[in-house]
C-alpha cells in the first residue's frame, strides 16, 4: 500500500509561504515564478571491522524562489519560514536577474529565457515504492545489522579488514509555480555497502572485494532480504572471492572480448550515455565545468551510437528507480522515452528552457536541484539499455567467446569532457577461456572509445539477466549537486576491447 | 526565535539544554553568491544564506564514550530541544565510538575566540559589484575578438562558532572565492581554461585573464597529433595541487598502519622517514599560511577515517607532511595517533609545496628543449591504492613546447600516473605560487604549488575530446 506524504512535511507553512513568494514575484513584474520547497534528511553509518567509526544524521530545509524576469534568470533560496521572509527572497530573485540582464546587455547578447508549455497538475502527490521507511527502523537496529555482517566478513580466512556503510535519504518536495501546478512528494532511498580487505603483511600487498548489491529506492526491507537482495548469499562468497582474487595472475595487457555484468556495465552506460544525451551539455551550458557531448544536437536521428542490438531509454518512472519521481522540479510530469533505437541517437533528456529552445513541445521532466539552495540544473534520468526479447543468460553470452574476460562490479571509472575516452576497472575479472571461466585476473582496466565500445556490442542478455544499478552521488554543475540516478541494463558481450595491465601503467 | 537568535545563543542554549556526558555544538552561518555563464551570456545565479546546526552528544559507558550526531539547516528555538534530545538519543542507541576520547578542555587564552558573540561575517551579491560589469564587458570583448567564455564565479563566507561543554567556544570566518574562466573558438575545437581562487574577487581581472586565454586560443591554431606515450610534461601549479590534494585525501596514517594504503610499509608500518623525492621538496598545511588562512582549529561535522567529532576544537597548527623530501607524517586524529604511535596531526584545509627552484612556469617552458605544456587534469580517479595510480585526462589545452617555445597545441591525452611516483621522477620543481585545483576546486580551493618537470608523464591513450 502506498504511503501517506510525512505529516511533519505537510504541518509546514508550505502554502503560505510559496503564496507569498509568487504574489511578491508577481507584483515585481516576473514572467514566471515557481517556488520549491524542500526537506532532505540523509543519514549516514560507517563500521570499520565492525565498530561504529562515524555517523551523520542532516536534515536540509528551507525553500527557494526561480523567476524569469525580462528574458532572464533569477534565483534566490531562503530558511526563515515567515511570509514576510519568503516574499523577500522573491525580491531578491528578482533583483538577481536584474543583475544578469544588465550583464547580458553589457555583452550585446539578445538571448532570452522561455520554458516550454506543460500542462497543469493543480494539487498533485507522488510518494515511492517503499515498504518501511528506515528513519522508522531504530539506530540500533541500523547498527546491530551492519555489526552482524561485517563480523560475518571478519570471520572468514583471509579477510584482514571489513568497512560497513549505509546511507538512507527521505526526500520531501513541494512546487508550486505561476501557472498553477502544485506539487507534493516523497522518496525514499538506501544504499548499504561492505567491503572485505585482505593484507598480505610479508609482501604488502593488499586488495578488497565489495558488494554488489545497487544503491535503490526502495525501504529497510531491502537490507533484511525482502527487497530483491540476497545479502546472505554475497556475504557467503565474498571472502573466496578476495581470497582467489589475492592469488589471481596479474592481466597480460591486450584485446579481449568482454561478458559485462550489469553490476559493471551500469555506470558505463551513465558515463558514456547518460551524461552524453544531456542536451544542456551537447549545447555547451556544461562546457566549463562537467563538459560537453560528442553527441552534438546536429547529430540527432543521424549518429551511430552503437551496433544495431542498442537501444536506451530515458525515463521517470522505473519502480525503484533512484531518478523516478512523479514531477520534476519545474512541475513536468514523469515520462519515459527513447534515447538510443536501433543504435542511432534518437533523444535528449530535456528541462523547460532546453526543450524550448531547441523546438522540443515538451521537456521530459530532468529538471532537479539537489537541494533548497540550489537552483534546477538538468539532472539525468535513469537511463537504461534494454535487454534483448528472448535474450541470453550471462552463461550463454560467456560460452560464446573463446577468449576474454568476465567483468563484475563497478569500481574506478573516469571519462573525458566530450564523453569519447573512458577507463573503468571491475571489482573482480575472470578470464573466459573456449566459452568457460578459468579463474580471476588482476590489475585490470579497459579502456575504449564511446562509439568504438557501443559499436563492438555484439550481443546483449535477456530480461533474466537485466539488474538495475545506479548512485547516489552523481555530480554536475556549479555550484556543485549530486543527484541519486539508476541505469538497468542485462549482460553484454563486447568484442576486441583494449584492455590495460595497471601494474605496467603504473611503471612497475 | 524570541531571545534565541543569534548563532552563539543558539550554541548558548543548546549545550544548556545537553543531559549527556559531553556535548558539541557548531553553528555554521553561511553566505553564498554565484554567477554562471556559457557561450558569452549569464546563465544561472543564485544568492543563499543559511545556517546548519549540530549537535555531537558523547555518553559515557562501560566499554567506551558513544556519540551521537545531528545537524541540521533552518533551525528555530522550538527546534533546538528536539535536535538535542535526537543527538543523545543517536548516541545511547550507537555502541562505543571507537574514536571516543575526552572532549577537548578549555585551557589558557585559546579556549574563547574573540568575536564568538559577534555577528557572523557575509557575503552577498555587491562583492561582484566590480567584477559583473567588468565580466559582461569581457563578454562582449570576446563576442568581438571570435572567442566564446564560459565560466563560473563564487563567493562564499562560512562563519564557525563552536561551542562544547568543556568551555570551549571558539569562531572561525572562512570566506571563499573561486572564478573559472573558459575560452573556446565557436566551432568549440579549441579551448583554454585559468581559474583563480580569491577571498574577495578585489583581485580578479576578467579582461587580464580573458586575453591570456586569447594568447592559449592562439597557440591552439597549429594543430599536432602525437600518439600516447612517456612525454617530458610540465605539470602547471593547478595540476600539481589536483595530484598532491588526492595524495593527501590518501594519508590517513591508521589506513597505512593496516596496510591497505601507498604509505604502508611492507611487513608493517609506515613509510614515514622514508625518501620520496630527490628534490628538496616539503609539502605542508599551515592554518595560519598568508592568503591561505583556513581553521586553525578542527571543526568536524562527524568522524571519518581522518576526522573524529571527539576531537572539535582541537588547536591545529602547521604540519610538514613531507619534509625536505622525506615523508614526515600522515593525518591523524587523537584515536588513530594512539593507534598507531604518531603524532596528532588532523588535516588543515590548505596545501602548499614549496623548496623548488626559483623559476616560473614561463622560464620552465623557455628551458625546455622538447615537451608538453599541460593547461590543467580532469576526471581524476584512483585506479590502484597501492601504487595510488591515478588516472584522467588533459583538459583545455595540451601544449607542445620545441626550443624553448610553445609551437602549437597537442590532442588531448588519458594519463595513468601516480602523484607518489611523480613526486620521485620530478627532475625540476619551479616557484611555488597560489593556484585554483581545477579538479578539486568544489571542496579545495587553498593551494599552493610549483609547476613540475617530469620526464616520463605516462600519457596511456589520445582522447578526442576537447
Amino acid at each position: 500500500m502506498p504511503h501517506e506524504i510525512d505529516p511533519s512535511f505537510l504541518a509546514l507553512p508550505l502554502r503560505a509561504l510559496a503564496d507569498a513568494a509568487l504574489a511578491r514575484a508577481r507584483a515585481l513584474g516576473a514572467d514566471h515564478a515557481d517556488f520549491r520547497f524542500e526537506r532532505v534528511r540523509s543519514a549516514a553509518w560507517r563500521l570499520r571491522d565492525g565498530k561504529p567509526a562515524g555517523s551523520s544524521d542532516t536534515t536540509d530545509l528551507g525553500y527557494a524562489v526561480r523567476v524569469v524576469h525580462g528574458g532572464t534568470w533569477g534565483f534566490a533560496s531562503g530558511v526563515d519560514l515567515s511570509m514576510d521572509a519568503a516574499a523577500r527572497v522573491a525580491a531578491q530573485a528578482v533583483a538577481m536577474a536584474k543583475l544578469s540582464g544588465k550583464v547580458i546587455q553589457a555583452a550585446g547578447s539578445d538571448e532570452r529565457v522561455e520554458l516550454a508549455d506543460e500542462p497543469v497538475h493543480a494539487d498533485r502527490t507522488w510518494v515511492s515504492a517503499y515498504e518501511i521507511n528506515p528513519f522508522d527502523v531504530p539506530d540500533a537496529e541500523k547498527a546491530g545489522l551492519l555489526t552482524d555482517w561485517s563480523e560475518r566478513l571478519l570471520r572468514a580466512d583471509g579477510v584482514a579488514h571489513a568497512d560497513a556503510s549505509l546511507l538512507t535519504v527521505q526526500e520531501n518536495k513541494f512546487y508550486a509555480d505561476t501557472a498553477g501546478t502544485t506539487t507534493t512528494q516523497q522518496r525514499v532511498r538506501v544504499h548499504p555497502q561492505l567491503t572485505a580487505v585482505a593484507v598480505d603483511p610479508e609482501s604488502g600487498e593488499f586488495d578488497s572485494m565489495r558488494t554488489l548489491a545497487p544503491p535503490v529506492g526502495r525501504g529497510w526491507e531491502y537490507l533484511t532480504g525482502a527487497g530483491g537482495w540476497d545479502w546472505d548469499a554475497e556475504l557467503a562468497e565474498i571472502p573466496e572471492l578476495l581470497a582467489e582474487k589475492m592469488r589471481a595472475p596479474s592481466v597480460e595487457a591486450g584485446a579481449y572480448d568482454l561478458v559485462i555484468d550489469p553490476s559493471n556495465l551500469w555506470l558505463t552506460i551513465h558515463e558514456s550515455i547518460g551524461h552524453a544525451t544531456e542536451l544542456d551539455r551537447a549545447l555547451g551550458y556544461e562546457a566549463a565545468y562537467a563538459g560537453t557531448s560528442f553527441a552534438t544536437f546536429d547529430q540527432l536521428g543521424k549518429l551511430r551510437y552503437g551496433s544495431e542490438i542498442m537501444n536506451v531509454t530515458g525515463d521517470r518512472t522505473a519502480e525503484h528507480g533512484l531518478a523516478t519521481i512523479g514531477y520534476d522540479d519545474e512541475g513536468v510530469a514523469a515520462q519515459s522515452w527513447d534515447l538510443v533505437r536501433d543504435g542511432t541517437l534518437v533523444g535528449y533528456q530535456l528541462d523547460r528552457r532546453i526543450a524550448k529552445l531547441t523546438g522540443f513541445e515538451r521537456s521530459n521532466g530532468c529538471a532537479f536541484a539537489d537541494s533548497p539552495g540550489h537552483v534546477p540544473v538538468q539532472r539525468m534520468a535513469n537511463v537504461s539499455l534494454q535487454p534483448a526479447p528472448d535474450g541470453p543468460s550471462t552463461e550463454e553470452l560467456i560460452g560464446g567467446v573463446e577468449r576474454g574476460l568476465y567483468l563484475v562490479g563497478d569500481r574506478s571509472w573516469s571519462i573525458d569532457m566530450q564523453r569519447y575516452n573512458f577507463q573503468f576497472t571491475a571489482q573482480r575479472a575472470f578470464r573466459i577461456e573456449n566459452g568457460r571461466l578459468a579463474g580471476q585476473v588482476r590489475d585490470f582496466a579497459y579502456q575504449a572509445t564511446t562509439t568504438d565500445f557501443w559499436g563492438s556490442m555484439a550481443a546483449v542478455g535477456g530480461e533474466r539477466t537485466y539488474v538495475l544499478g545506479g548512485a547516489f552521488n552523481c555530480g554536475k554543475a556549479q555550484p556543485g549537486q549530486v543527484a541519486a540516478v539508476s541505469h538497468g541494463c542485462p549482460s553484454a558481450l563486447f568484442r576486441n576491447v583494449n584492455i590495460l595491465n595497471t601494474t605496467q601503467e603504473a611503471g612497475a | 526565535m524570541s531571545g534565541v537568535n543569534k548563532p552563539h545563543e543558539v550554541v548558548e542554549r543548546a549545550l544548556e539544554l545537553s543531559r549527556a556526558d559531553g556535548c558539541v555544538v557548531i553553528a555554521n552561518e553561511s553566505s553564498t553568491a554565484n554567477l554562471r555563464w556559457a557561450g558569452n551570456a549569464l546563465t544561472t545565479n543564485g544568492v543563499t544564506r543559511g545556517r546548519t546546526l549540530t549537535v555531537v552528544a558523547t555518553v559515557d559507558g562501560g566499554q567506551g564514550a558513544a556519540s551521537g550526531v545531528i545537524s541540521r539547516s533552518a533551525v528555530t528555538a522550538e527546534d533546538l530541544e528536539p535536535l538535542v534530545r535526537a543527538a543523545e538519543a543517536a548516541a545511547r542507541e550507537a555502541g562505543p565510538a571507537e574514536d571516543a576520547q575526552p572532549l577537548v578542555e578549555a585551557a589558557g587564552e585559546g579556549a574563547v575566540s574573540a568575536g564568538f558573540t559577534d555577528a557572523p561575517d557575509e557575503t552577498s551579491s555587491e562583492v561582484f559589484a566590480a567584477f559583473a560589469p567588468a565580466l559582461g564587458e569581457s563578454f562582449a570583448q570576446a563576442r568581438a575578438g571570435g572567442r566564446e567564455l564560459y565560466g563560473f564565479a563564487n563567493h562564499e563566507v562560512v562563519t564557525s562558532y563552536l561551542g562544547t561543554s568543556t568551555g570551549l567556544r571558539l569562531r572561525h570566518d572562512q570566506p571563499s572565492g573561486t572564478l573559472e574562466l573558459n575560452a573556446k573558438s565557436p566551432d568549440r575545437t579549441r579551448s583554454a581554461w585559468a581559474g583563480q581562487a580569491t577571498r574577495d574577487f578585489k583581485d580578479v581581472d576578467p579582461a587580464a585573464i580573458d586575453a591570456e586565454l586569447a594568447r592559449r586560443l592562439a597557440w591552439a591554431q597549429r594543430k599536432i597529433d602525437l600518439p600516447a606515450g612517456r612525454y617530458e610534461t610540465l605539470l602547471p601549479p593547478t595540476a600539481v595541487a589536483d595530484l598532491l590534494i588526492y595524495q593527501l585525501w590518501s594519508s590517513a596514517a591508521r589506513d597505512a598502519a593496516e596496510g591497505r594504503t601507498v604509505f604502508s610499509k611492507p611487513g608493517g608500518g609506515t613509510r614515514i622517514g622514508e625518501k620520496l623525492t630527490d628534490l628538496p621538496l616539503t609539502l605542508r598545511s599551515d592554518p595560519a599560511a598568508p592568503g591561505l588562512e583556513a581553521a586553525p582549529f578542527v571543526i568536524a561535522h562527524s568522524s571519518g577515517d581522518d576526522a573524529s567529532v571527539f576531537d572539535n576544537g582541537l588547536p591545529l597548527t602547521a604540519t610538514d607532511w613531507i619534509r625536505d623530501g622525506v615523508l614526515n607524517q600522515l593525518i591523524t586524529t587523537r584515536h588513530t595517533a594512539g593507534l598507531t604511535d604518531l603524532p596528532v596531526a588532523p588535516g588543515i584545509d590548505n596545501l602548499i609545496l614549496d623548496g623548488g627552484g626559483p623559476r616560473s612556469l614561463e622560464e620552465m617552458v623557455a628551458a625546455t628543449e622538447r615537451g608538453l605544456l599541460l593547461t590543467c587534469l580532469w576526471y581524476i580517479r584512483e585506479v590502484d591504492p597501492a601504487t595510488l595510480l591515478l588516472t584522467g585526462l588533459t583538459r583545455d589545452g595540451v601544449y607542445l613546447v620545441e626550443g624553448g617555445e610553445v609551437v602549437g597545441e597537442v590532442n588531448n591525452f588519458r594519463f595513468n600516473d601516480s602523484p607518489v611516483s611523480l613526486l620521485s621522477r620530478a627532475t625540476e620543481a619551479g616557484r611555488t605560487e597560489r593556484t585554483l585545483p581545477r579538479e578539486w576546486g568544489d571542496w579545495f580551493t587553498r593551494a599552493a604549488m610549483p609547476a613540475l618537470r617530469v620526464p616520463d608523464f605516462n600519457m596511456s591513450s589520445v582522447s578526442k575530446g576537447v
